[in-house]
């Protein structure tokens, strides 16, 4: 079971259908089952009790998770992989120490995967999805796996399955998705 | 940990506690755009619909035929109508656009703009954009479903869809005109299988338009259409309707 945490600013908000449940939906007909859960209502040994966890991104304007990032607390000792999308990488780097600066990108654009990894594969180019004004530097103990324009475009921890990506797979690139989904 | 230290801090919006966004939603009268005002409207405030009339068939955005009949859908939707003109011409519509939406936000206060796009991104890109732009949000609630399934879903909750126009091969002038079925939407998955087209016309390949839906104060009767078809691209346009009290 895979549990996706819900970044938008509340509960059920208009914006979950368009950033949420495409992801469900993804992951539901690649044969994955998924719970989605609120970040606000997210219980701190919640995340252990799902074999995996995506932090799913927001609207443009949509950054409430940013003032609020207690509720993540469990991300630094949670067992299980983590995938962060576009607003989820935010929460993960800034809770790793990073720091979340402007990055404004609407569309789809070139990303250059540097370093093979399980989740992306072997170095070549892509196109992806991105809606974001901010983006996050790298924290200690992570490396970067893509890059865009100059820009952090996907990043994982040195030791740990935690990964996160600035673009939205859920949109052409569902792949990664189930590639996230299949990681031992 | 210390995250108030945190620089990101500085921007968090403070307007976001119990949002309940006043929103304008791009309307076109066909199927999506009047799903998505009605998926807006179980959370959110209408303000407004905006519909951009493009003197350009063959736009890039905006959908064209039986564009001036939403005034007749506005009222049976209970909702103001902001008209806008555009002359359709590529990239040149977008500014078109965003005139419209800056005279909604004037007339109508919205804080929103809603699509009724599902995986077009050259639509979505361009309106959210334009979204940020004038500082207001956009929303999408359509994003990314299932096609089949959106189209069985209008079916469930009772929206009467009619085909308006078409405007690929295999679809010949039968479709015209047709309703939104059971029967029709297997005969468009299978379309799908056979020439990739998009089940719900979002490539282009077809236009609809909405009679009554559970948003819908007052059903649309059409009296009078003419149809025109040739080489794999038709119309049918409403000359005549009139609205009945549901």
């Amino acid at each position: 079971m895979i549990l996706l945490v819900d970044l938008c600013f509340e509960q059920e908000s208009l914006s979950r259908p368009e950033f949420v449940d495409p992801i469900a939906d993804a992951l539901r007909r690649a044969g994955f089952s998924c719970k989605v859960h609120h970040f606000t209502e997210l219980k701190e040994d919640e995340p252990e009790n799902y074999d995996r966890v995506i932090l799913c991104g927001t609207a443009l304007r949509d950054n409430a998770y940013v003032g609020q990032l207690e509720p993540f607390s469990w991300i630094k000792s949670c067992k299980k992989p983590i995938l962060g999308i576009c607003a989820g990488m935010q929460v993960i780097g800034a809770v790793f120490g990073g720091r979340i600066v402007p990055q404004p990108v609407i569309g789809m654009e070139k990303i250059e995967i540097v370093m093979k990894s399980p989740l992306l594969g072997v170095p070549r180019e892509i196109e992806g999805y991105h809606l974001h004004d901010f983006g996050v530097s790298v924290p200690t103990g992570f490396r970067v796996l893509a890059e865009s324009r100059e820009h952090v475009c996907a990043f994982q921890h040195d030791r740990w399955p935690v990964y996160g990506v600035m673009f939205h797979p859920e949109v052409r690139n569902r792949w990664i998705l189930e590639r996230f989904a299949k990681l031992r | 940990m210390n995250y108030a230290a945190n620089p990101c801090t500085i921007f968090l919006n403070p307007d976001l506690a119990s949002l309940r966004v006043k929103l304008g939603v791009l309307f076109s009268g066909g199927k999506d755009s009047v799903f998505a005002c009605y998926r807006a409207a179980e959370r959110d405030e209408i303000a407004c619909l905006i519909t951009l009339v493009s003197e350009n068939m063959d736009s890039y955005m905006f959908h064209t035929p039986n564009i001036s009949a939403t005034a007749w859908q506005a009222v049976a939707m209970g909702l103001p109508l902001l008209s806008w003109p555009t002359h359709g011409e590529k990239e040149a519509e977008l500014m078109d656009l965003k005139d419209a939406v800056a005279a909604a936000r004037d007339r109508f206060g919205i804080e929103g703009v809603v699509t009724g796009a599902i995986e077009s991104v050259y639509q979505a890109t361009r309106v959210q954009r334009i979204a940020r732009d004038l500082d207001l949000w956009c929303f999408n609630p359509l994003w990314q479903m299932n096609q089949v399934d959106y189209l069985r879903l209008l079916l469930s909750k009772g929206f009467r869809v009619i085909i308006s126009g078409v405007f690929a091969y295999p679809f010949d002038a039968s479709w015209l005109g047709a309703e939104l079925t059971e029967e029709m939407i297997l005969r468009l998955a299978e379309l799908q299988k056979r020439y990739q087209i998009n089940p719900s016309g979002e490539g282009g390949e077809l236009e609809t338009f909405v009679l009554d839906g559970p948003n819908f104060q007052s059903r649309i009767e059409i009296l009078k259409a003419t149809r025109s078809y040739g080489n794999y691209r038709g119309h049918f346009v409403i000359e005549e309707m009139r609205l009945v009290k549901k």
